[in-house]
Formats: structure tokens, C-alpha cells, sequence
């Protein structure tokens, strides 16, 4: 089928296995460093996102410890940390520092490599039966270039005042409102980010549709495919506007451009729709590949094909379509005319109905199902709920005349923090459950991944629950400091971060010990109900699996 | 379908002309000429004492709890004191809510099923089932009409909330700075106020004032307080000097971006006298959680003596005023304007200027 695929030797594969990798693993700094296995660059992907929800994670634990009380009690001490004399002000702008980084390096940093990066590198090649992504290297600079994109973003605040302009990076605060090298990093951050993303969005789209193995059609291909396949697209669309807006935001900053300053006749507004224009695909993308998880799993755990296999996919085709014109549901304070904003509340409330389809689903695989309730199964499951939980605030707040009231309050950071910290972090570490034996050959405690999800389950919830009080209440978000009013539930909520923070301990020691210790895992941990391809090769998969292209029956999967 | 960049446009050529105020220029410099045509008013008139406040010149209206700010513990909307914002709050409250509540503890019921009747243990042997097309229409159709259900009051209460301003109405001005909000009355002779937090006791020098709990809670209590009329419809204008701030006040069900070079404008009548506190809500710098929002409704007379105690006038007074004064000196435009914009025609057809206002209520 392709150059890839024929590079395969002759030889017998099964007894000269061991052999074959040992001649053809380069050694430790050619196999991580000039990587161009997508396995390979798949682990690396996923040691990137972890490293990088540690880091975003700890923010967002600052950001709690100093939103447990009213007043503000750590942030003068922490920015005397970084910049000795800092001022009252400077104690304040550091706050809007913390909920920038926090939410860039949650997005950029953590989801997206995590999803695409690293479940979409290590199996959608071997899901689709073929040997690598079609372009190995340019999987790699898509992985290297993250990694300077990262360092920005984290050198920023060491090297001028920290950029304080939220993740939405909106004119004219981030253009002649927040002056210094900082912003400039950050922009320049998701420039590298963007097109790392960019490239991995052309590499899986080439990959699924030209390196198929014989037999597997677009309509037997696995979901998780599908989701990545989609995914890319909304990359490849949405990304370049991004770049777009943030380049002109780079040169209003630098060389006196004026596209978004209104004294120059610029408008700070077409900033907010070009953003947007990226900003709500880009939530499709951190949330689609989750469904696509969430569906293998589901249907491992009930040993039952996906119930609807076709509406499936065609809901996420739907959320992705309809995810591009909606995007003005996000700025509807920001004095649209009534026509605009009755176009997008309507518009916005038909995403529910595809996502409607994909909860109904998956509950239906399970129905009349033989259930296991493994680690993997009870975050999917964890994830339906939370997911539904997160939806349904999401209709609420399409009604441009209730959002009105809503918009930036924490009724919007509970909501998106329920589809994204409950929903596609959910789906993550189902993902993760799912596949660790097979990317690392060893089984991890179960009882151990039980607990975790409980812990955390528990967590998130006692932490973003009481956000919707807050938010009904009319707290506004991005505040460090809030009116004694809002005190208990942000009490609580300080709270339940200390839980979540909890099980996370619980998560590493789990994947540690694993990793040492963990019993051997087989090729196919799951049963009669894991049908995809993946789960026909060793666990660990070979160094390069597919050297003979496998065949697709006419029953589905092989 | 009009295009936002024209809306915005046109918007800002109409207030132009119906208030002397510029969509372009920052908003002091617009607002200068207004001050001086009211400035003859202020001198002519005798001092008459702020109805808002007491001999001492403390705040009268102390901040009541329960309504116009947030309340301790609290898990519900912020009681509503604007007939849009009752018909908002109903919206959620009885539609909203109620429904979404029921759609999550339905699926939760679902899963809950599943999980008890098709474990393992109680269902060895899975079917295979994998397609029932009846069901997958009804799971589809059903959501779609329900969102229909929900569309029908959605689009019109924001029918309601764009409904526009009538003539009569007063014009509020809000502008945003960083990191506080200047008001304007461009109606009213052209009043100005400035409106700072109000700092703790333990944050200010001795002699300086801080915040009492008349004033209102902490972070929300402002030094001056915007005075707005009850039972009058308001206009409201925001806009900004520096970054894009936002104006909102949850008791009101308003929120409105401060946007520099734009105006953005919105509508409603606050029915109940009192005390109403609000925040920044559009990430601003610094100090975005120190810019709060506090405004007292009173009765129009009140509101008409406070308007004379600032040195303002009322529209008849100033239309009034301000054709004799053009009589006398036809060399003031922003006094022509205003007279033009703001005669008390109960009159359905308007002047060309504030046409242009009304059509263009993209806010």
C-alpha cells in the first residue's frame, strides 16, 4: 500500500520478533530524541501532557488555595517570589498571570497532546491497520516543536511582568493594555503550538485516509478513528485563524499595526470573533477523540458492539460541522444586534441534539449488555454523566437573553470546567486505563485505579459544583478576591481541589508501581468484547507491528 | 440580516447626533461640551441639597441584604428588580432549570439500570444488538423538540431585553476605566460622577474614607453611588476609555461590554427603589475585582432633586434652556443637538437622530 508498509522484511515474523527490534530499536537518544516510530512519539506525547497537567494543575491548586478565603492572603507573597519590590498591582496582575497559564497550559499543553498527541499517535495507525503515520518526521517536529512552545509560555513571567490577559488573549488588554516581552511569549507560544498542531492535523488526515488496511472502509473504521480523523479537520480549519488573529495582535503590539485598536479605526471586537472562530471547534477538539474512547470502552466493558455505530459518527461529523457556526455564543454582552444573537442561541442549541445521540448510545451499548466494571469502564461511565451534567448547563447558557447574566460568572467556569475537567479529563484517564497495558506491557492495580476514580470523582465534583451556586449568585470569574458572600461555596470548592489533588497522588503511585512492578500483561487484557486491532498485537505492540498489512472481514473489525 | 460592523456603525452615528457624545474620541472629550452647555444652568441655579445623602453627607440608602447583592451561602439567581430581568429569571428558573434537572437524573436513572440489570453477574450473555432504527429517531426528534419548546420564550425574552428605549427614557453613561467607572448623564445636563471602591478601614490613611456597611458589603461599595430613577425606563450607554470593561448589575439582568470606541446600548426600567450592586465582568487588568458597580434607585422626584442638587437639569427643563440659548448664541451646536434629540414628543414619529438610535438597538 504504501513505501512503509513494504519496507517490511520477509522473514518470519513471530520467532525472529526479538531479533527484528533488537537490530532495528535505535539506541536511547536516537529512539526519544530523532524519533520517528509513532508509538514512540506517542509515549512522548504522553510524558509531555502529564508534565504539563502537573504544572497547570499546581496553578490551578494556587489559584484555589488563594480563592479558599475572602481577601487576599498568598499572591503579594508569591510575586515577591518572582520579582523582588513588586507592588500591590504587580500582586494583582499576577493573579490574571496564574488563570492565564493555568487555562493555556490545560488546552494547549495537557488535553490536546494528551488526545491527539498521544492516544492518536499510538493508536490510530495500529487501529487502522497500518504500520506508522505517513509522515514520521514531520510527526516528530510536530512533538518538537511543542516543546520550545511550552518553554515560552513558561519562561514568560521570569522574563517580563507575566502575561495577564486570560487564554483568550483579548485586544485591546493583551495589545497596548499589557505592554512587555511577556505577552509577546505567550503569543508566540501558541504560534509554535498551532502549528505543531497543524502539522499533526495533516499527518492523521493523510494517515486515515491513505494507509487504511485492505478491507477497512471509512464506515468499519474504529471511532476512536473517526474522532481523530474529525478532530484533525477542526485543526486544520480553525488553527490557522487563530494564527491569523495573534499574529495581527503580534504585529499591533510590535510594529504599530492597528487592526484591533479603535483610535487607529481598528475593532477589538473582530479580535473576539476570530478567536472564537478557533475558540469553539477548539472545544470540539479537546472533547471529540474523549468520545471516541469513551465508545471503545464502553463497548469492550459490555461485550457489545457499539449500539448505532453510523449515528455515532455521523453526530461527531454533525458537532463538528455545527461546531463552526456557533462561535459568537461566547461574546453575547458584547452588544450584538438581536438578529445575530437569536441566529446563535438557536444555532448553539442544535449541538445538543447530536450529542444527545452520542449519551443515548453509548447507554444503549450498554443495554442488554454483560458488563465488567473495570477501571476503564467506571471512568467512561463517570464520564457519560459528568459529561451530561456539563451538556445540559451548556443549554442554559446558549439563551443569549439568560446569558446575559451568566456570561463570565463562575456558572460558565462550572460548566466548561464539567465538559472539559469532568468530560474530556474523564475520558483521559479512561484512555489511559484502557490502553496502559497495552503501551507499557504491564497491568496496573486495579484496586488501586478503583480508588483513583472514586477520589477524584468525589473531588472534582465537591470543587466545580459549587461554582454554579457561585455563579447564579453573580460571581464574576477571573477575580482573585470576591464578596464575603461567596465565601462558603469557594470554601468548599478549595476543598474539593484537596481531594482531587489526592487522588492524583493516588493515579502516579498507582503508575509507578505499575511501571516497577506490574504483572505482565497479555495482548488482550479485555475479553471477547475488545475487537480492534490493537488488542491482536503483544502487549507492548512490536517496534513496528503490521510488517503484513492484516486483512479486513466483512464482519467488522478483525 | 444587518451586518455587526454596520450596526455598531450606524450605532454610534446615531448617538452622535441624539447625545453630544462621540463614538471615537474618549469619552471625557466628549462629554466636555455637554458640560459647558450646562454649566450656565448649574451657576443659575441655588444650591439644593443631594436628596441621596444627609447633612453629613453620608449615604441615606443603606445596603439592605437579600437583594441587589450577592447573599451568604446562597445557591439561587439574585432576586430580580427589572421586568425583563423577572422574565429572565422565571425563564430559568421554571423552564430552564427544572428541565435540566430532569434530562441529567434521567440518564442518571438510565446508567443506574444498566449498570444493576446488565452487570455481568445478572447478565451472562450480551445480545448483539447494535441497530434499532425507531429509537434512534425518537432519541433524536425528542431532544429536537424540546430544544423547540426552549426557543420559543429564549428568543422572546431576548426580543424583550432588545426592545428599545423609548424617547423619554434617561440616558445613563457608563464608561470604563481601568480601574473604575465614570458615569454620564448626557439627558440631564451633562452630569458627571466618578465611582471608586471603596477601601477598607485598615487599607486607607487616617482622614481617608472607607467603607461602612451602609455603605454596602466589601469589594462591592462604591464612593459615589449612580442614582437612577425608578419606573423610568433607562437607556444605557457603555463604553470605555482604555481596554474593554463590562457593566453589569445581576439585580438588573444586565450586562453590557464597555468596548473603547464603540457604544454599546440596552434598555431597562428598575421597579423597585434600593440599593443594587454589580462587578467588572470582562477581564480588565489589574485590578478588574476593584471596579464595582453600585447604583440607588429613588422615586423620579428624588431623582429629579438630585438631578439640580449635581447641577444637572431634567430634558424639558434643558430643551427649554437650551432653545434660549441657542436663540442667543446660534454658535452652539452640541446645545442644537440636544434640543434636538430630547424633546418630550410623546409623538411616535421621531427625529432623524434618535431613529437612527432605535434602529440600531444591536445594543
Amino acid at each position: 500500500m504504501t513505501d512503509t508498509a513494504i519496507h517490511a522484511h520477509d522473514h518470519g515474523h513471530d520467532h525472529a520478533h526479538d531479533h527484528h527490534d533488537a537490530d532495528h530499536k535505535p539506541g536511547f537518544f536516537a529512539r526519544w530524541f530523532m524519533s520517528t516510530n509513532h508509538k514512540d512519539i506517542g509515549t512522548l506525547y504522553l510524558i509531555f501532557a502529564i508534565v504539563a497537567g502537573i504544572i497547570g494543575g499546581s496553578i490551578s491548586g494556587l489559584m484555589r488555595w488563594e480563592l479558599a478565603e475572602p481577601g487576599i492572603q498568598h499572591l503579594p507573597t508569591w510575586i515577591g517570589y518572582l520579582h523582588h519590590e513588586a507592588k500591590f498591582d504587580d500582586a494583582m496582575h499576577f493573579w490574571n498571570v496564574l488563570i492565564t497559564a493555568h487555562g493555556l497550559i490545560m488546552v494547549f499543553f495537557m488535553v490536546m497532546p494528551a488526545m491527539i498527541g498521544g492516544f492518536g499517535n499510538w493508536f490510530v495507525p495500529i487501529m487502522i491497520g497500518a504500520p506508522d503515520m505517513a509522515f514520521p518526521r514531520m510527526n516528530n517536529i510536530s512533538f518538537w516543536l511543542l516543546i520550545p512552545a511550552f518553554l515560552l509560555l513558561l519562561a514568560s513571567p521570569f522574563v517580563g511582568i507575566g502575561a495577564g490577559t486570560g487564554w483568550t488573549v483579548y485586544a485591546p488588554l493583551s495589545t497596548y493594555g499589557e505592554p512587555g516581552p511577556s505577552v509577546d511569549m505567550a503569543i508566540l507560544s501558541l504560534h509554535l503550538a498551532g502549528a505543531s498542531s497543524i502539522l499533526g492535523a495533516i499527518n492523521f488526515i493523510t494517515t486515515i485516509f491513505n494507509m487504511r488496511a485492505p478491507g477497512m472502509t471509512l464506515h468499519k473504521m474504529p471511532l476512536f478513528v473517526w474522532s481523530v480523523l474529525i478532530t484533525a479537520f477542526l485543526l486544520l480549519l480553525a488553527l490557522p485563524v487563530l494564527a491569523a488573529a495573534i499574529t495581527m495582535l503580534l504585529t499591533d503590539r510590535n510594529f504599530g499595526t492597528a487592526f484591533y485598536d479603535p483610535q487607529y479605526g481598528g475593532d477589538p471586537i473582530l479580535y473576539q470573533h476570530l478567536f472564537w472562530f478557533f475558540g469553539h471547534p477548539e472545544v470540539y477538539i479537546m472533547i471529540l477523540p474523549g468520545f471516541g474512547i469513551v465508545s471503545h470502552i464502553i463497548a469492550t466493558f459490555s461485550r457489545k458492539p457499539v449500539f448505532g455505530y453510523l449515528g455515532m459518527a455521523y453526530a461527531m461529523v454533525a458537532i463538528g460541522l455545527v461546531g463552526f457556526v456557533v462561535w459568537a455564543h461566547h461574546m453575547f454582552t458584547t452588544g450584538m444586534s438581536v438578529t445575530i444573537k437569536m441566529y446563535f442561541t438557536a444555532a448553539t442549541m442544535v449541538i445538543a441534539v447530536p450529542t444527545g445521540v452520542k449519551i443515548f448510545s453509548w447507554i444503549a451499548t450498554m443495554w442488554g449488555g454483560s458488563i465488567s466494571f473495570k477501571t476503564p469502564m467506571v471512568w467512561a461511565i463517570g464520564f457519560i454523566f459528568m459529561f451530561t451534567v456539563g451538556g445540559v448547563t451548556g443549554v442554559v447558557l446558549a439563551n443569549g437573553g439568560v446569558d446575559d447574566y451568566m456570561q463570565d460568572t463562575y456558572y460558565v467556569v462550572a460548566h466548561f470546567h464539567y465538559v472539559l475537567s469532568l468530560g474530556a479529563v474523564f475520558s483521559l484517564f479512561a484512555g489511559f486505563y484502557y490502553w496502559f497495558p497495552k503501551m507499557s506491557g504491564r497491568m496496573y492495580s486495579e484496586f488501586l485505579g478503583q480508588l483513583h476514580f472514586w477520589v477524584f470523582f468525589i473531588g472534582v465534583n465537591v470543587m466545580f459544583f459549587p461554582m454554579h451556586f457561585l455563579g447564579l449568585q453573580g460571581m464574576p470569574r477571573r477575580y482573585p478576591d470576591y464578596p464575603d458572600a461567596y465565601a462558603l461555596w469557594n470554601k468548599v470548592a478549595s476543598f474539593g481541589y484537596l481531594i482531587m489533588a489526592l487522588s492524583m497522588v493516588i493515579f502516579f503511585w498507582n503508575v509507578i508501581q505499575s511501571l516497577l512492578a506490574g504483572r505482565k500483561a497479555e495482548g488482550n487484557p479485555w475479553g471477547e468484547g475488545a475487537t480492534t486491532l490493537e488488542w491482536t498485537l503483544s502487549s507492548p505492540p512490536p517496534f513496528h507491528q503490521f510488517e503484513t498489512l492484516p486483512v479486513i472481514d466483512d464482519h467488522g473489525h478483525h | 440580516m444587518r451586518m455587526l460592523g454596520l450596526t455598531s456603525i450606524l450605532l454610534a452615528a446615531g448617538m452622535a447626533f441624539a447625545t453630544p457624545a462621540s463614538a471615537q474620541e474618549p469619552a471625557a472629550n466628549a462629554a466636555a461640551p455637554v458640560a459647558n452647555t450646562a454649566a450656565p444652568a448649574a451657576v443659575a441655579t441655588p444650591a439644593i441639597a443631594d436628596p441621596t445623602l444627609d447633612a453629613t453627607g453620608k449615604p441615606l440608602t443603606k445596603a439592605a441584604p437579600g437583594i441587589g447583592q450577592p447573599t451568604a451561602d446562597a445557591i439561587s439567581l439574585q432576586p430580580q428588580v427589572t421586568p425583563t430581568g423577572r422574565e429572565a429569571h422565571w425563564f430559568h428558573n421554571v423552564v430552564l432549570l427544572p428541565l435540566i434537572t430532569i434530562i441529567s437524573i434521567f440518564v442518571l436513572i438510565l446508567l443506574l439500570w444498566v449498570i444493576v440489570r446488565y452487570r455481568r453477574a445478572a447478565n451472562p450473555t450480551p445480545s448483539r444488538t447494535a441497530h434499532n432504527t425507531p429509537i434512534e429517531i425518537v432519541w433524536t426528534l425528542v431532544p429536537v423538540l424540546i430544544l423547540i419548546a426552549i426557543a420559543v420564550p429564549s428568543i422572546r425574552l431576548l426580543a424583550a431585553q432588545f426592545k428599545p428605549a423609548p424617547k423619554d427614557a434617561i440616558t445613563l453613561k457608563a464608561i470604563g476605566n481601568q480601574w473604575f467607572w465614570s458615569y454620564e448623564y448626557p439627558d440631564n445636563g451633562g452630569i458627571q460622577l466618578t465611582a471608586n471602591m471603596l477601601k477598607e478601614q485598615s487599607q486607607v490613611g487616617k482622614g481617608e474614607r472607607f467603607r461602612t456597611d451602609a455603605d454596602g458589603p466589601r469589594l462591592l461599595a462604591t464612593d459615589t453611588r449612580v442614582v437612577l430613577p425608578v419606573g423610568v425606563p433607562i437607556r444605557l450607554v457603555t463604553t470605555a476609555q482604555d481596554v474593554i470593561h463590562s457593566w453589569a448589575v445581576p439585580a438588573f439582568w444586565i450586562k453590557l461590554d464597555a468596548v473603547p470606541g464603540k457604544l454599546n446600548e440596552t434598555s431597562f426600567i428598575i421597579e423597585k427603589p434600593g440599593l443594587y450592586f454589580g462587578q467588572c465582568s470582562e477581564l480588565c487588568g489589574a485590578r478588574h475585582a476593584y471596579m464595582p458597580i453600585a447604583v440607588e434607585a429613588v422615586s423620579p422626584a428624588e431623582f429629579a432633586q438630585w438631578v439640580k442638587a449635581k447641577g444637572g437639569t431634567m430634558p424639558n427643563e434643558v430643551a427649554a434652556a437650551a432653545a434660549a440659548e441657542a436663540a442667543q448664541n446660534a454658535a452652539a451646536p452640541a446645545a442644537e443637538t440636544n434640543a434636538a434629540a430630547e424633546p418630550a414628543a410623546t409623538n411616535e414619529t421621531a427625529p432623524a437622530a434618535n431613529a437612527a438610535a432605535g434602529n440600531t438597538t444591536g445594543n
